[in-house]
């Protein structure tokens, strides 16, 4: 990461202040601790990418096999509420980066503002998604017993339905942790925690929440518009 | 008792700083969160052995006469599941990696320690809702779940175990982020890469995996969990799914998931080689880069267990030729250990033993792993008992070796107290002895047709059957000899220095126990790794 890779507690012990009130013991420095903390959130994202991996092998193997299906799948989503989900998550990027940004700076006001604004955004996400499961419920389109679906295939077509919810499913869980997370920070926010010397726990909370939101740019196409063109 | 204390002044270490239940299960300290570690993975290491027990006296004689199927499956399943998922995955990183990884780069702590305690807890989680899925009954599917059986038709408890290694899964994954990191950002002033201990290397290879494949294990297990619960098909056949791919899936954790087992054994052997053979490690950077690369390895050669699923034949042929690729790395470490025994001056101390018992035990289960890679063999030996006595030659003959030998090496740095050599020494030889005797009969068993997973079988197989009960029963007297001496050595042990193996490596330069910050002042590191030929001087 950095150029002293080698060496990396060797120097600067002295150079910061005697111990900041947040330096944890067992660090030399405020800058050990942060890179610390980042090449941490990456490694995590590394894992994460793995977790969702999975289920993207499994979509691969099952749309190069049952393709047709996977349209005519595809066309039983709303399009449009998808779309305005994935408008909602990029502008939530948006205002979390503009946080960090705040938080980087010592603005506590710009932090917080834009750290709830980001909460608002997701809970907007889930709200439309919630709205969404709903209807599949009334069509009958959630696997199980009761799936009901008109056209041809509907076995398969059920099993578009189960990668659908596994994935959406398991991509909303992240956003309620996520959001979850913002109510933790939050009052550390607010009390003004954060600032130019010690911001890394918004930052790497933020590159959580991008990657929360990557993985929809990618879900967004694979699910919903696959069966468009 | 006021005696007592005069004689000794106590000077403060990591186990004397605090004391109570509180100031344990509320630490922050690597060393006591080893020390949490090392009693539960005791804890479901006697577990597995228990299942082993029931398993072995069942297949004295020919006939069901203990159990029938229905039972002996689950027995073996939660055998496999004890074993594997709560005590030899987490055993030599969660324990002795916790303790020594910081001490040895010259570090505090690890770069987390609350995330490490926090691992801990996942483990007792995942811990109790595998013991509580084994109190309702446990579960049938054998320890590798496959589908549709275990998704769509077994009767036990697969979610609830399922939920117990997806937890486990997790503190898993948190000790490997918590140790790259370490390795990365923690080390002492001069600790270059090449200069850290190959111990160091060994669980810094182990954490990639660890980070790499345990995710996909645990996304796989949730499938099969929402498909018992929810209806979900992704593994059901009836609905177009492909039950094979739960077996690619769970494959790509599961075969990284044994270098997360042999890896860290690996590491202990190449410190335990050289500080009783009083030499440099042969080829250093030949065994470092031997770890990390079986690590890489071990993602690419998951289909060899697939031979029989299906797949094509094209892939398995990539599959067998990979898999003997990875005996090209762990050649590297045996020879590399061979040659620095080469000419050392070599004693036997108890950890010696169990380092050389390892070089044997796992060269034997790696050729036969080769011999498994290929694809005509293992047609014939597929499902077999060769396999059996294959991975426990790996499994038991390497890991458990590694974690023995690792933790009479260090005991005294833990503990602060020495067992006794005399009856140290015996149980490393009935280990031994009962291990061979247990398992290769199993060698010669599968050869000739036992297939494994039943728990009746035709009576010429009968003497073989009953040598290896013989032999599990040794090693079981070699497993009670341990357990005496180290909880007497807790509170009679002789007390012994800093340094008792005269080793270098910055664990042993400080105190025993080590202080709550492991050293008075960071040290600064101006030496290699295993210089003994110049330091050996300072400990006479």
């Amino acid at each position: 990461m950095s150029s002293t890779a080698d060496m990396p507690s060797a120097t600067g012990a002295a150079s910061t202040a005697a111990h900041h009130p947040l330096l944890a013991h067992h660090f030399d420095t405020l800058d050990q601790q942060r890179e610390s903390s980042s090449l941490a959130m990456w490694v995590f994202l590394v894992t994460e990418i793995m977790f969702f991996g999975g289920l993207f092998l499994a979509y691969v193997v099952y749309r190069s096999m049952y393709p047709q299906v996977f349209r005519a799948g595809s066309h039983e989503l709303d399009v449009l509420l998808g779309g305005a989900n994935t408008a909602i998550l990029i502008c939530s990027s948006l205002t979390m980066a503009l946080a960090v940004r705040g938080a980087q700076l010592g603005q506590r006001r710009s932090l917080t503002v834009f750290i709830v604004l980001t909460m608002l955004l997701g809970l907007a996400f889930l709200g439309i998604k919630a709205v969404e499961y709903a209807a599949k419920f009334q069509h009958g389109l959630v696997p199980g017993a009761n799936f009901h679906f008109a056209g041809p295939d509907a076995d398969h077509v059920q099993l578009f339905f189960s990668i659908y919810f596994a994935m959406t499913g398991l991509h909303a869980t992240h956003m309620i942790i996520g959001i979850g997370i913002i109510l933790w920070l939050l009052p550390a926010c607010a009390r003004g925690r954060y600032g130019p010397d010690y911001y890394h726990p918004i930052e790497c909370f933020g590159l959580y929440w991008h990657f929360v939101d990557i993985v929809w740019i990618f879900l967004f196409p694979l699910l919903y518009l696959v069966g468009r063109h | 008792m006021n005696a007592v204390a005069v004689e000794a002044p106590a000077s403060i270490d990591y186990i004397n700083a605090d004391y109570g239940v509180r100031s344990w299960l509320l630490t922050k300290d690597h060393k006591r969160i080893a020390v949490l570690y090392l009693a539960s993975v005791t804890l479901f290491f006697a577990l597995g052995g228990l299942f082993a027990v029931i398993l072995r006296l069942e297949l004295l004689t020919p006939r069901g006469d203990l159990m029938q199927s229905d039972f002996y499956n689950r027995m073996f399943t939660m055998h496999g599941v004890a074993m594997v998922f709560f005590f030899m995955i987490p055993g030599i990183p969660a324990v002795l990696g916790n303790f020594l990884v910081p001490l040895m780069i010259g570090a505090k702590d690890l770069a987390f320690p609350r995330l490490n305690l926090l691992s801990w807890y996942l483990y007792v989680a995942g811990g109790l809702f595998t013991l509580w899925a084994m109190i309702r009954g446990g579960v049938d599917t054998g320890w590798t779940f496959y589908t549709p059986y275990s998704s769509s038709y077994s009767n036990s408890h697969v979610i609830l175990t399922g939920l117990g290694i997806f937890i486990a899964g997790f503190s898993s994954i948190l000790t490997g982020l918590n140790f790259i990191v370490t390795i990365h950002r923690l080390r002492a002033p001069g600790m270059t890469w090449f200069r850290l201990p190959l111990f160091i290397w060994a669980h810094y290879a182990t954490s990639l995996v660890m980070i790499l494949g345990t995710p996909v294990v645990a996304v796989t297990i949730l499938l099969v969990a929402a498909e018992r619960a929810f209806g979900l098909g992704i593994f059901d056949p009836a609905r177009g799914g492909d039950p094979v791919l739960f077996q690619h899936l769970f494959w790509f954790y599961s075969h990284p998931a044994v270098y997360i087992m042999v890896l860290p054994a690996m590491g202990v052997v190449s410190e335990l080689i050289s500080a009783f053979a009083r030499k440099p490690v042969y080829g250093y950077k030949f065994v470092a880069f031997s770890s990390l690369a079986i690590a890489v390895l071990g993602f690419l050669v998951w289909g060899h267990h697939m031979f029989v699923s299906g797949q094509s034949a094209y892939a398995s042929v990539i599959f067998s030729v990979l898999s003997m690729f990875v005996a090209v790395p762990s050649a590297v470490k045996v020879f590399n250990w061979t040659a620095t025994l080469f000419r050392g001056s070599v004693s036997y101390d108890t950890p010696m033993l169990y380092a050389l018992g390892f070089i044997g035990l796992f060269t034997i289960g790696g050729l036969t792993g080769v011999m498994l890679a290929t694809l005509g063999i293992d047609l014939h030996v597929h499902d077999t008992y060769f396999v059996v006595a294959h991975f426990h030659y790996v499994m038991v003959g390497g890991t458990i070796m590694g974690y023995l030998g690792g933790l009479h090496y260090w005991w005294p740095k833990i503990a602060g107290s020495m067992y006794p050599k005399f009856w140290s020494r015996l149980a490393a030889l009935i280990i031994f002895v009962g291990f061979n005797l247990t398992f290769f009969p199993q060698f010669i068993l599968g050869y000739l047709g036992m297939p494994r997973r039943y728990h009746a079988y035709p009576e010429e197989f009968q003497v073989l059957h009953v040598l290896s009960t013989a032999g599990a029963s040794i090693l079981g007297i070699g497993y009670l000899i341990q357990v005496v001496y180290f909880t007497l050595t807790m509170r009679y042990g002789k007390r012994v220095g800093n340094n008792p193996w005269g080793a270098v490596g910055l664990e042993w330069q400080t105190t025993s126990p080590p202080p709550t910050y492991n050293f008075e002042t960071t040290p600064v590191v101006d030496w290699d790794a295993y210089e003994y030929k110049e330091k050996e001087a300072a400990h006479v």
